[in-house]
């Protein structure tokens, strides 16, 4: 039987770091897709935004932070997907995230989940997890990530996309 | 690479249905993965159950941790059945269940969930991680999902997926 959880490709940042991670041209021959990002930014806003065939528009989520003393709920519209670990957080330190995307190449709007954790052995580091929505019926056919506050990737920063078949 | 994350069975829902069954699971697989998906149509329904093996008895009980309005835990013991989550309203939702060590007959079963239910309005959104757990010793041979707490069934275009994962 074939292996039904697939590379399809993988980024990794060089030096000078990156504005932006993205996966181009994704064959729609796959059922799921699944993103693992190993990430540090070169800013302190640690918060990585998904973007969908280049569109940053029709994000909704619902997030349940944990922060190491508190534990919070949060729903906005907007897109978010993953952590990141802050340039001021310990260094060599990378946040973490793995992000499933169910039914990518359907005519339903897109759902996603995600957990992202930026353990950092400071006073505070995060752990979310996410349920994300794209009110889009377009198959998606890339996916890219930016840094907030216009921040860049730093090198070594990695994103690894799997595609899934259910047959 | 060998073939480590294998679909077993898949159904889509060309009607509605009020309950999806995958059965003669084989005992090759170190774990299972189960992951269900509800479109944006259904604009109402029902929540998710698991039961395995056809044991209807009050052999269940779950656990959750939940972001909605606010942060929240609660848990259910001596159910007939594990409930999946996320709410009522279905539409867009992604429950992903991995069941460990399923075919083992020495231990109760395991599961680790996270469930999802997706709306346009971020505040109507809800995310959950779940625990569930059946008391039992015999290996899952069949998983029954089923819609609880409501009358209305799964709609059309609902999918129900189910993998194996080996270990090396």
């Amino acid at each position: 039987m074939a292996n039904t959880f697939v590379a399809i490709a993988t980024v990794t940042v060089g030096s000078g770091g990156a504005a932006n991670i993205e996966f181009t041209s994704i064959p729609a021959t796959y059922t799921d897709l699944v993103i693992l990002i190993s990430a540090r930014s070169t800013g302190a806003d640690p918060n990585i935004m998904i973007r969908f065939n280049s569109s940053s528009s029709n994000f909704s989520q619902k997030r349940l932070v944990g922060d190491g003393s508190s534990a919070a709920s949060y729903g906005t519209y907007g897109e978010w997907s993953a952590w990141a670990s802050a340039s001021t957080d310990t260094a060599s330190t990378f946040g973490n995230s793995l992000i499933y995307i169910s039914n990518y190449g359907s005519s339903n709007y897109k759902s996603l989940s995600s957990d992202a954790v930026s353990e950092n052995n400071g006073t505070t580091a995060y752990m979310t997890l996410g349920a994300e929505l794209w009110s889009n019926t377009a198959a998606i056919t890339s996916v890219s990530f930016v840094m907030g506050s216009s921040n860049n990737f730093s090198q070594h920063s990695t994103a690894t996309l799997y595609g899934i078949k259910n047959s | 690479m060998p073939a480590t994350y294998e679909p077993i069975a898949t159904t889509t829902l060309g009607s509605a249905q009020s309950s999806v069954s995958f059965t003669s699971i084989s005992g090759s697989y170190t774990d299972l993965v189960l992951v269900q998906t509800f479109p944006n149509s259904q604009t109402t329904g029902p929540y998710t159950s698991i039961q395995f093996n056809s044991d209807t008895g009050s052999n269940y009980s779950w656990t959750f941790l939940t972001g909605y309005t606010n942060a929240e835990s609660n848990r259910t013991s001596n159910a007939s059945y594990i409930r999946m989550g996320v709410s009522s309203y279905l539409a867009n939702a992604i429950c992903i269940t991995n069941i460990m060590n399923y075919s083992n007959t020495t231990t109760y079963k395991t599961v680790v969930g996270r469930n999802n239910f997706g709306a346009p309005s971020g505040s109507m959104q809800e995310t959950q991680a779940q625990v569930g757990l059946w008391r039992s010793t015999s290996a899952i041979t069949s998983i029954t999902i089923s819609r609880v707490l409501s009358s209305t069934d799964f709609v059309s275009g609902s999918t129900f997926t189910l993998y194996g994962i080996k270990a090396a």
